[in-house]
């Protein structure tokens, strides 16, 4: 037990303004410590400084991209299809039918990389403590993975352990993963991003609110026991006021236990279904000093807690690090007296520690106190939302002219069909465009028994509803080169790979959550890629109608002074009236007649072939057009709908060659393709165009389907014929590659490393 | 009457809803029973579905057998009651030596989750008469540990008395000795099977509808005892 002699009281703090304090340990700037100073007229108590470092730290502050994230709202489309929009857990979006969703991304990639499984592991936890925290049930999960070069050293320690973590937190919770990307970049050796993303449904009336409302009303925590995991900076308190002998070993990343979050669920949702709560948030990152601020300052304004009953898995902990400690599966819920007892039954039921904390006041303050003396005494506003905001200094990059310039016209392109054959198969090959089953097999994707769509299709698509088949899809993409190369552009072209994804499913895109990976904001280069992205998003959500809901801003992702490529990752909600009626990317029909949709330019900066081929970068991304992607949309959603098309394929990375592969091989049949006459066999096989899409058309409903394309003035192409006996991508006039060679290669990359 | 079939729910327990799901589409009652709760409710058959109960905290099923609805199971299964585990639940029956053997840790180390064909080798057991013995079908699998191991006795006594329920044809996907996916007592009341039927009921979630066969069955066996 701690000796109270040795406490930082607010008594003390008043009567000893002097004392040093080790703010710059905690990663505070001097004049946000002089603001501390000026908010409580006196110094803060150790315990007060806890919570104000992690608060006002970039991560939960937001303070170097709140002034441009300030576009999400102020650029937001007039949408009935918002529920609850940006500054809570996650946004909520009408799902119909009275089905209420709620989604949100999250990074978690410093921790990933110091420790690969559980950064990982946790990175799953928290964002689902998010999607439970709204009132909803969570129905699935999706990650967004980034690694360094498949050959890299690096890439076999952190890959294994990233995914294993992926896949044992979700796996041990009962969510179905249902879908995302892998991505392979030199940028990332060193610095893997690891984005999570959970959705979950409830109905409409059963939306929950993270506020303390209500004098009197019980601050309860509930779930794990906090320990000393994921402290972090709390150690320089310690040892700064400290000097007792600790538990020296410590692991700085969060230690998740999935079957703890399961009971969690199951007791939340039994609590929610009687509406036992007034407010409730979950405990991420920091801890408990972002909790009791955020509540407090979101409710009636004030709470008083006793910080000595928290309960303990390690008793040597002191006031500073119970704040600061990051221990996962752990809630907290405000309660009014007389629903208290119901609410510890539940949570006795589920064999979860529950311990009534606090009480909500209307003091204005939050006040806690260890053992009867106090500690904290701050205006909980001050913590949660007023922290500091930052003008960051913003210059376009030095090489950015010299990156464009280069374009890499020059690059020796194959010409005969042999060098066709040959790149199609290497391409095919290649790390970021192989087959990602060796990954997407150590998750469970059948779970809850309503996933309809899963990796490798376009987007995810779960049943909401059993009786009327209504459900959702969702897509996460995004390209770090495009967005390296042009970052506004880049940043809708993510949006719109999304977008196009969830609406070659049959879905109508409703809402956007987003990931934003960037460098250090202190570095006005990366600033102007963030502040650029931010707006090209920001523009991009107005033109297509959905509105962000929520997200995480990641900076500091590099290595040394070398930032990561500026990588927003978008994911993009849809939803659908008939699951039934969903479409697959598989060719399934014989003698089906496949159309390309969409315009093909000579469109190769930023390629996926460049970089495969020749390890280039440079020129511009592909021109986006959101008009034309939301009436690509359209057809797809109107042609699925009406039963016009029996698979459709989003076109992307690697251009239609790639997309015609994976429809033979996940169909398991052939495809006779026909060129255009005028065009140029290399471009037209392996551009990167946005807006574009193939769908393969019954004969019987060509005249309605082209029919409706020529009235709504898209472009279509009649490309090929699906052909289950050909058992061969047959380019006529070109080359023929056999399914098998084919899937040989695509499916060989990922196990000859791993394996 | 419809048949009634308890569903168990133990803390961690993950397809105790998909289990329950099945029981309906077969046509028969899904009763929840709670791991705390002793009593099986008057059901006529019982499924522990797949999860992780308890965490698997020591051994996948350790600690799931102790609970006071698996005494009651227990004792039923000895006077007959039906019983199938699905994966965890096939790891609390051998744990409760209603079954012989154990399962350990996939080969591969990996966890795996698959579209994976067997062969019903038996169909005979009080849950699979709705197949036909030979018959090949595909279900899902997924787990960590779903190796099954045994010494050459049991196996041999298991292969002599045709009780090995079904096997992995195609590739074995995680070292299970024999190739055994799933195995019965000799009453053939008592099935353990490390693939997911509750997870093939269609084309729409599933990887098409050969598991229905297992629920099918037990709504008509039970019937006709």
């Amino acid at each position: 037990m701690t000796s109270t002699a040795s406490l930082d009281t607010v008594e003390a703090a008043e009567a000893s303004p002097d004392r040093q304090q080790p703010w710059a340990e905690l990663g505070m700037a001097e004049d946000e410590y002089r603001r501390v100073r000026d908010i409580l007229g006196r110094r803060p108590t150790s315990a007060e400084l806890a919570i104000y470092s992690v608060m006002w730290s970039e991560h939960c502050s937001y303070k170097s991209s709140r002034v441009h994230l300030r576009q999400f709202g102020e650029k937001a489309p007039k949408t009935d299809a918002l529920l609850v929009g940006m500054g809570e857990n996650a946004g909520v979006v009408d799902a119909g039918d009275g089905w209420a969703v709620t989604f949100k991304i999250e990074s978690h990639n410093h921790p990933s990389y110091v420790e690969p499984y559980q950064g990982a592991a946790t990175g799953v936890g928290g964002i689902v403590r998010d999607i439970l925290t709204m009132g909803a049930r969570p129905i699935g999960v999706m990650d967004s993975l980034r690694f360094g070069p498949l050959d890299a050293p690096d890439t076999a320690r952190v890959l294994p352990g990233v995914v294993a973590g992926v896949g044992g937190y979700g796996n041990c919770l009962g969510l179905p993963n249902v879908g995302g990307e892998v991505v392979f970049d030199d940028c990332y050796t060193g610095n893997p991003l690891v984005n999570a993303l959970c959705v979950g449904a409830m109905r409409t009336d059963g939306i929950k609110l993270a506020k303390a409302d209500g004098p009197g009303n019980k601050v309860v925590l509930f779930g794990a026991r906090t320990g000393g995991d994921g402290i972090g900076g709390a150690s320089v308190l310690a040892s700064a006021t400290f000097d007792d002998a600790k538990p020296s070993k410590r692991p700085s990343v969060q230690v998740g236990d999935p079957f703890a979050e399961k009971v969690l669920i199951e007791c939340c949702l039994e609590i929610f279904a009687q509406d036992l709560v007034v407010g409730i948030q979950d405990l991420g990152a920091a801890g408990l000093s972002c909790a009791t601020t955020e509540l407090a300052a979101a409710g009636t304004g004030g709470m008083d807690v006793d910080l000595d009953v928290v309960p303990l898995r390690d008793p040597t902990l002191v006031p500073e690090e119970i704040l600061m400690s990051e221990s996962q599966e752990r809630m907290m819920a405000v309660v009014t007296p007389e629903q208290l007892d119901a609410f510890l039954a539940v949570c006795a039921k589920w064999d979860v520690t529950a311990t009534v904390i606090g009480t909500v006041t209307d003091t204005g303050r939050l006040r806690m106190r260890w053992h009867g003396e106090v500690i904290v005494d701050i205006p909980p506003r001050t913590a949660a939302h007023e922290g500091p905001v930052y003008e960051r200094p913003i210059e376009r990059p030095h090489d950015q002219d010299v990156l464009i310039q280069h374009d890499g016209r020059n690059l020796p392109r194959p010409r005969t069909p042999a060098e066709l054959r040959t790149a199609v198969l290497r391409m095919v090959a290649s790390p970021n465009l192989a087959d990602k089953s060796w990954i997407t097999d150590q998750y469970d994707r059948f779970v809850l028994g309503n996933t309809v769509l899963a990796q490798p299709e376009d987007a995810g698509m779960i049943r909401l509803d059993e009786s009327t088949q209504r459900g959702i899809a969702i897509s996460v993409d995004g390209n770090s080169r495009y967005t390296r190369l042009d970052p506004y552009t880049g940043a809708q072209l993510a949006l719109a790979e999304a977008y196009r994804n969830v609406a070659t499913t049959g879905a109508r895109p409703l809402a956007v959550s987003d990931c934003l990976n960037f460098g250090s904001p202190e570095d006005p280069a990366v600033m102007w890629q963030f502040s650029e992205a931010v707006r090209g998003l920001a523009d991009g959500c107005l033109a297509l109608g959905t509105p962000v809901t929520g997200g995480n801003v990641s900076f500091y992702n590099q290595t040394g002074t070398t930032a990561i490529h500026p990588t927003p990752v978008i994911a993009v909600l849809g939803v659908i009236d008939d699951v039934s009626r969903r479409t697959r990317q598989g060719f399934v029909t014989d003698g089906a007649l496949v159309y390309l949709l969409g315009d093909t330019k000579d469109e190769f900066g930023g390629s996926e072939w460049a970089y495969a081929t020749h390890g280039f970068l440079g020129g511009t991304p592909p021109q986006v057009d959101l008009e034309r992607e939301k009436l690509l949309a359209d057809i797809l959603i109107n042609a699925s709908r009406d039963g016009l098309i029996d698979s459709a394929h989003d076109l992307a990375e690697g251009g239609l060659v790639q997309a015609l592969v994976e429809a033979c091989l996940l169909g398991h049949a052939g495809v006779r393709v026909t060129l255009p006459e005028d065009a140029d066999p290399f471009v037209a096989l392996f551009s990167e165009s946005a807006g574009r899409a193939i769908v393969s058309v019954p004969r019987s409903e060509e005249i309605r389907f082209t029919d409706m394309c020529s009235a709504r003035g898209l472009p279509h192409a009649r490309i090929g014929v699906v052909d289950v006996l050909e058992t061969a991508l047959n380019v006529q006039g070109q080359f023929s590659v056999s399914l098998r060679e084919l899937r040989s290669a695509w499916t060989s990359t990922l196990p000859a490393r791993f394996a | 009457m419809a048949v009634r079939v308890g569903v168990v729910t133990f803390p961690g327990s993950l397809d105790d809803r998909d289990a329950a799901r099945a029981v309906r589409v077969a046509g028969a009652e899904a009763i929840p029973l709670w791991h705390g709760d002793p009593s099986l409710h008057d059901v006529d058959a019982v499924i522990l579905p797949g999860g992780f109960s308890y965490g698997d905290y020591l051994r996948a099923g350790a600690i799931a057998r102790f609970s006071p609805v698996m005494e009651s199971i227990i004792a039923g299964a000895r006077d007959g009651l039906p019983v199938l585990g699905i994966c965890n639940g096939f790891q609390v029956l051998c744990e409760s030596h209603l079954l012989p053997g154990a399962l350990v840790g996939n080969v591969g180390r990996k966890f795996v989750c698959k579209p994976q064909q067997l062969r019903v080798e038996n169909a005979s057991t009080e849950w699979t008469t709705a197949y036909r013995a030979g018959q090949q079908i595909t279900i899902p699998l997924k787990n960590m540990d779903g190796c099954y191991v045994a010494d050459d006795r049991t196996l041999d006594e298991l292969e002599g008395e045709g009780r090995v329920v079904v096997r992995y044809v195609s590739g074995n996907p995680n070292g299970s000795y024999r190739d055994i996916a799933g195995i019965t007592n000799q009453a053939g009341n008592v099935v353990g099977l490390m693939p997911h039927p509750e997870h093939a009921l269609d084309d729409l979630t599933g990887t098409g509808a050969d598991g229905l066969g297992f629920f099918l069955g037990i709504a008509g066996a039970v019937v006709t005892a």
